[in-house]
């Protein structure tokens, strides 16, 4: 107790650490905005809850390593991840995505479950479950007399984050493709008439959000370190952000994506480390208690 | 007068069969495990239409709570663990004993008095939300006993040994087990019948019509997950003594274990029938054994795998399936389409 305490009274001494914390919250933020825009984009478009989202971003990681160790220069890694995590995302459309389109809700949820759990453990046989990163050879740059530390490494991550999503963005908004996801998204069977294939757009939609994680998780083994088992929290972290901003909300998810990612920095902070991952859980309950108070349909009974 | 003799031979199985494979008792024991879990989901998930993915969360708490009862009734908790194991605590035959039935039934009228908090804050959630929130709470349980050291934090907790002979200890939670799971199913069988029963179908089939009849929803979904709390607890409860020495992540609040098993027994067997979460969880059983003997090291794959294909391909379960076919077994009629 007197330890979180002291936790509290220092960001009101220190304000410069506050700022440390709050640029930190934001570089992963922008991380978890990206997965989480992937799961409101399948969410949204074919009224699937993909609970392997976390997994995707894991693999994504483990693609750039595995490609870094043969050689290839880390940055090209996304790029390489981007493409290899479609190809994934493309397969598992075929086999089990596309068969529970249909069904009812909690169907699609167990099925990812199921799958989340298998691609953890074919990443554990795979590469082993210690954890693993990419270093990148660049400096770090200190602010306030060394008190505000930002690698040079995580500024590219969150550049090359941004740039992604901008691009994702501007493809969703011009392209003919774009145009056939949101208007599949707005109303299935009326795209079928109007000719959309609507199979076609649940195929690319699906593997669009594999590489989009795929590509965040490249990203994150440059700047963190990644384990075949941290997937989980990743999905909780995406249906976290989703739950709060609400589907088809690009600046809402973008706005709870850096929230979250700074909240939890705090979190951390007070609390100390190993409270992380519970703060991203109850950050979960939270959201959900908060949406389910605002919903409450007032009950009346006569007597 | 049929039932009644299977009813007897099936008793009679159960009583036999530990003497008749002793070396499986514990096997056997984990199979009763399975069963209660699975007709305590099949309760929410089956009959109401409730589908929890955080049952997880009132085994763990029942292993918690039943360990810290029998510890709190003779020692000082937080000194007995965090002793480093190296200073000696010792209970006597009847300490254990009485620590052990208390503890076990504590947990069950714990879980059932969570359940009903947990249940007031989550059940206005519907579909997925409700599954998804549930998860969270297993979830952030599990983390946040990992982090509180009077419990053990993530070292867990070490119970003393059965006393005595161990085969008699596998015995002993055999029938433990094979117990809370007859009580159970007799509880069940009788419950589906009741105004309850139908009520809770009700509840699955349309809530706001449910509700719209006068059905207080609200209380019965309470009261539903309460029972259903109860008896994971004691198992849990019976668990933690079995195990003796349990962790708060992996054998506690176990998400992806347990917690997702139960769900796929539900599942495999056939769900919101008496009989299904039964046969898919002896089902479920064999095949995770025969996988863990005989794919060591990607067991794990093959029960994801095995998951995937349950919940996409064979969703209605084996109960579902002899329904199709077999309508008759069940006393539903079928207008047979005369030939001409």
């Amino acid at each position: 107790m007197d330890q979180i305490l002291g936790n509290i009274s220092l960001l009101f001494e220190f304000p410069v650490v506050n700022l440390k914390i709050i640029i930190d919250g934001v570089m992963i933020g922008a991380l978890f905005a990206l997965a989480a825009y992937g799961l409101a984009l399948v969410w949204g478009v074919m009224n699937v809850k993909n609970l392997a989202q976390g997994d995707f971003v894991i693999a994504g990681g483990y693609v750039a390593w595995y490609f870094t160790r043969q050689g290839v220069p880390p940055l090209f890694g996304v790029p390489l991840a981007f493409v290899v995590m479609w190809v994934i995302g493309w397969v598992v459309y075929k086999l089990v995505i596309s068969r529970v389109i249909e069904r009812d809700l909690f169907t699609s949820l167990l099925a990812t479950f199921g799958l989340a759990i298998m691609m953890a453990q074919i990443m554990n046989l795979m590469f082993g479950s210690d954890t693993q990163s990419i270093q990148l050879k660049y400096d770090t740059l200190y602010f306030f007399d060394g008190f505000v530390d930002v690698p040079i490494a995580k500024l590219i991550g969150v550049t090359l984050a941004s740039s992604l999503a901008v691009g994702v963005i501007l493809f969703m908004k011009k392209s003919r493709m774009g145009q056939a996801i949101r208007a599949t998204a707005q109303d299935a069977r009326a795209a079928r008439i109007l000719g959309i294939d609507t199979e076609k757009v649940y195929a690319f939609t699906f593997s669009l959000n594999a590489a989009i994680c795929g590509a965040a998780g490249a990203i994150i083994v440059m700047v963190w370190v990644i384990q075949p088992f941290y997937g989980i929290s990743y999905s909780i972290r995406a249906f976290v952000i989703v739950t709060a901003a609400g589907l088809g909300n690009l600046p809402g998810v973008i706005a709870a994506g850096l929230g979250i990612g700074a909240a939890e920095q705090y979190g951390a902070h007070i609390f100390g480390i190993g409270y992380q991952q519970a703060i991203a859980v109850l950050l979960l309950l939270i959201v959900l208690l908060y949406r389910l108070i605002q919903q409450r349909r007032v009950r009346q009974s006569l007597n | 007068m049929k039932k009644s003799i299977f009813y007897t031979v099936l008793l009679a199985i159960i009583l036999v069969a530990p003497f008749a494979f002793p070396d499986f008792r514990t096997q056997l024991a984990t199979l009763w495990l399975m069963i209660v879990v699975a007709m305590t989901w099949d309760m929410t998930g089956g009959q109401m239409g409730y589908n929890s993915l955080g049952n997880i969360f009132f085994y763990g708490t029942g292993m918690y709570v039943a360990a810290l009862i029998s510890i709190g009734m003779v020692h000082d908790v937080g000194s007995y663990n965090n002793a480093a194991r190296s200073e000696l605590m010792t209970f006597t035959d009847a300490q254990y004993f009485t620590g052990a039935i208390i503890g076990i039934i504590g947990a069950g009228l714990f879980c059932a008095l969570t359940a009903v908090v947990i249940g007031y804050l989550t059940f206005g959630l519907r579909g997925p939300y409700f599954a998804i929130g549930t998860l969270g709470v297993a979830i952030a349980a599990g983390e946040l006993v990992a982090n509180w050291d009077w419990v053990g934090g993530g070292q867990g907790i070490a119970l003393p040994v059965y006393p005595g002979n161990l085969d008699v200890g596998k015995l002993f939670f055999y029938f433990l087990f094979a117990g809370t799971g007859v009580a159970l199913f007799v509880f069940l069988k009788w419950l589906y019948t009741t105004r309850f029963g139908a009520a809770i179908n009700a509840i699955r089939d349309d809530e706001e019509k449910a509700e719209a009849m006068g059905i207080h929803t609200l209380r019965y979904k309470l009261t539903t997950w309460a029972m259903a709390a109860f008896f994971v607890g004691i198992v849990g409860g019976i668990s933690a003594f079995q195990l003796i020495h349990f962790e708060p992540l992996e054998t506690a609040y176990q998400t992806i274990n347990l917690g997702i098993f139960m769900v796929v027994c539900v599942l495999l067997g056939g769900k919101g029938t008496l009989w299904g979460p039964i046969i898919g969880a002896i089902l479920f059983h064999v095949i995770k054994e025969v996988t863990w003997n005989y794919l060591l090291g990607w067991q794990w794959v093959a029960l994801g795998a095995l998951i995937v294909v349950t919940v996409v391909y064979f969703q209605d379960g084996v109960m579902g399936w002899l329904m199709h076919k077999k309508p008759e077994w069940f006393g539903i009629r079928v207008e047979q389409k005369e030939a001409r």
